[in-house]
């Protein structure tokens, strides 16, 4: 017998069934069709003004920044002063992303734009969240073509921009979407679900930011109402 | 083979880590901070109660579905273009691992943070075989230059203070500037960010965890602080993941409920800073992303485990709740127990992985105060587990002769009960009578294991059982 013979014939043994039985398959398949939610907590369930809010306040808490702007035109004024704030280098990498490269980004001539992924050499990085998550204050970004994941991990200053119209209160909402871009059972290679800048207290207990990723998460939200 | 285990000398080793000075001082931290905080965000959600309800009735259907849930999970991975890899045994793991290892001419390995790598011990089995695995979390990291095991499943090294931790840094950077300033944990945590930062775009394979497989979409979920995962599992040519088989979930939505209850359980976060989904290798037109993909399903016992009074103890999602909590652990640390597995999971968990004749002393190592219980996020009754080992131990005369005589002693009375009050009656008062003058005894016959740490304070009154009597006329 092969390993995963092996395998799957002790966890029938023990559970005392063949694998062939037609109730439980229709459960489970009926599971996994129908997705059920559990308990989804009310915290969210509040009108978009008051969404943002909460995930502003949820992005905060868990040491991240935030700049609410109108439009998403004003997203590159925005990336611009974060930078000149923190004394960074007037340079960012991004991915080709439409929603970043239709971006006016000669209103901020003075950055020099780079892009694909990150070799470990850039300070700061711009991405586009598929989603945000105002529960937790959690930024969800997807992997693809214009989305390298490296930029989300290796340079010191991870700025990420979130439009309002895709801030969902939780999480199921989220996983919701995924399923109507990707299709059913469907995910791209990675979907990052990130929650404040990179930190560890594996010292004493001691929390420090900026372990191994970002030092900085700055999410800039472009809210249109 | 498992990893290497000192769990048979249990009651030595609890006497050495109440003795050791630093160990002490690093462990004060565990019950200040763990427990604060993650009542703090227990409290800021109404609905923690009932999805730790949820997250248990979740891991319940999972496992008596087990096999349909694998089957439904390794579709999907080999759908996206992963491939699935089942180990018996730990040995078989290893062997799978190496494999793969040599087959991508790897010679440095990344490590995320997993236990299952522990519970194999991976790196003694590739630094044996040639290749270099190096942990990238901070807290493994520091153990692995100590060649020592995690003291605690989710803060490998809480066990060490930070000098210690400096130490170790001078004595193994020694590229670096001798008369640099390391007294701070920010320090130090650049310097491993300087150094571990080479390691991860030089390494040819990364190995990571998984906290959860989600069936729905053929996925593998880590969820971290640091990003040593996410960097370990993105930059090099292939990633490995470790898992075993009860790690699965069915769908996303059911994903979402344990998401829920670990984070707040484990750090008292309401998120952990990271939590990955990952799915395959890289896609054709992916920009970056490592070009293979393969999970190694890992039994080891588990599967057996499922047809017994131990399969509740296979919801556990490993969040450390219980050992946190825990008031031995708090006093002798995870070392004590031995093994890779601590606390009150380890004493349900490690008998059943390396055998209860090896570690018959872990599940005795409990007041049975039940806190573990109390703060587990998948209810797992672990009192009741231990207490389970703890028969099938004087069942199989596993235990001391000098415990099973005192039992059969105690058992005399016991099934006398009228022997049994007088006995004690008797006992009692002339117990008293001889400690009248001090108030408790400095030595006791029979009793040296009590009295040679404290004294025994001696009979203020009549019984219990005579007080009870009393009472209810």
């Amino acid at each position: 017998m092969s390993a995963r013979d092996l395998v799957f014939a002790s966890i029938r043994a023990s559970l005392g069934v063949t694998g062939q039985e037609a109730p439980r398959k229709k459960v489970v398949a009926d599971r996994l069709a129908g997705h059920p939610a559990g308990v989804v907590p009310e915290r969210a369930r509040l009108p978009l003004q008051e969404k943002v809010a909460l995930f502003a306040k949820m992005v905060a808490a868990a040491a991240g920044t935030c700049d609410v702007v109108a439009r998403a035109d004003d997203v590159p004024g925005a990336v611009g002063s974060f930078l000149r704030r923190n004394n960074l280098p007037l340079a960012i990498r991004r991915g080709d992303d439409a929603r970043l490269s239709q971006l006016p980004w000669s209103r901020e001539p003075m950055i020099e734009i780079s892009t694909g992924p990150s070799d470990g050499r850039q300070l700061v990085s711009v991405s586009h969240a598929a989603a945000g998550v105002a529960e937790t204050g959690t930024l969800v970004l997807v992997s693809g073509k214009d989305n390298p994941t490296t930029l989300n991990f290796l340079p010191d200053n991870h700025i990420v921009v979130l439009d309002t119209a895709d801030l969902a209160g939780d999480l199921e909402t989220v996983f919701a979407r995924l399923r109507g871009t990707f299709g059913e059972g469907v995910l791209p290679r990675v979907v990052n679900m990130i929650t404040g800048p990179s930190r560890s207290a594996d010292i004493e207990q001691t929390l420090i930011l900026g372990a191994h990723g970002p030092r900085r998460l700055h999410v800039i939200i472009v809210d249109h109402s | 083979m498992n990893a290497f285990s000192t769990s048979p000398q249990f009651k030595d080793n609890a006497r050495a880590a109440l003795a050791d000075r630093e160990l002490q001082s690093a462990l004060k931290f565990v019950e200040v901070n763990f427990i604060a905080r993650r009542q703090e965000v227990a409290d800021k959600l109404p609905e923690f109660d009932a999805l730790r309800d949820s997250a248990r009735d979740i891991k319940n259907h999972t496992l008596a579905n087990l096999d349909l849930y694998l089957e439904a999970w390794e579709k999907r991975v080999v759908a996206q273009g992963g491939k699935v890899h089942y180990a018996v045994t730990a040995e078989d793991a290893r062997k799978i691992v190496l494999d793969l290892c040599r087959k991508l001419g790897a010679r440095t390995v990344t490590k995320g943070k997993s236990m299952i790598g522990e519970e194999i011990a991976i790196n003694e089995y590739l630094e044996a075989n040639g290749i270099t695995p190096v942990e990238t979390d901070l807290g493994e990291y520091i153990i692995q230059l100590r060649h020592e095991l995690p003291s605690h499943i989710i803060a490998p090294a809480v066990h060490l203070t930070k000098a210690q931790v400096e130490a170790d840094f001078r004595r193994v950077h020694t590229h670096l500037d001798a008369n640099r300033d390391l007294t701070e944990p920010t320090t130090m945590l650049a310097e491993a960010r300087g150094v571990l930062r080479d390691r991860f775009l030089a390494a040819d394979v990364g190995i990571t965890g998984a906290n959860f497989l989600v069936a729905e979409t053929g996925s593998s979920v880590i969820v971290t602080n640091e990003g040593n995962g996410d960097l370990t599992q993105t930059l090099p040519k292939a990633h490995i993941v470790l898992a075993s088989i009860e790690k699965l979930v069915p769908t996303l939505e059911d994903l979402a409920q344990v998401l829920r209850v670990l984070a707040r359980s484990a750090t008292g976060q309401e998120m952990s800073v990271y939590t990955t989904v990952s799915t395959g290798p890289r896609r054709e037109d992916d920009p970056d992303g490592p070009g293979e993909y393969h999970v190694v399903v890992l039994d080891n016992g588990r599967s057996a485990m499922l047809g017994g009074e131990f399969r509740d103890m296979l919801r556990c999602i490993r969040c450390g709740a219980c050992m946190n909590h825990c008031p031995v652990y708090h006093a002798v640390g995870g070392h004590a127990y031995g093994w890779v597995y601590p606390g009150p999971m380890g004493a349900v968990l490690t008998p059943s992985l390396i055998g209860l004749d090896k570690a018959g002393n872990l599940p005795n190592a409990s007041t049975f105060c039940g806190r573990c219980e109390e703060v587990c996020p998948v209810h797992i009754p672990l009192p009741k587990l231990m207490r389970h080992w703890r028969e099938r131990e004087f069942e199989r005369h596993l235990s001391p002769a000098t415990v099973r005589g005192g039992l059969a002693f105690w058992g005399f009375f016991a099934k006398r009960p009228r022997l049994y009050g007088l006995a004690t009656s008797v006992a009692m008062r002339v117990l008293a009578w001889f400690g009248r003058g001090r108030g408790r005894f400095a030595h006791l016959p029979l009793a040296g294991g009590w009295t040679r740490y404290r004294d025994f304070p001696s009979p203020q009154g009549a019984t219990f059982q005579s007080q009870w009597k009393a009472r209810q006329r």
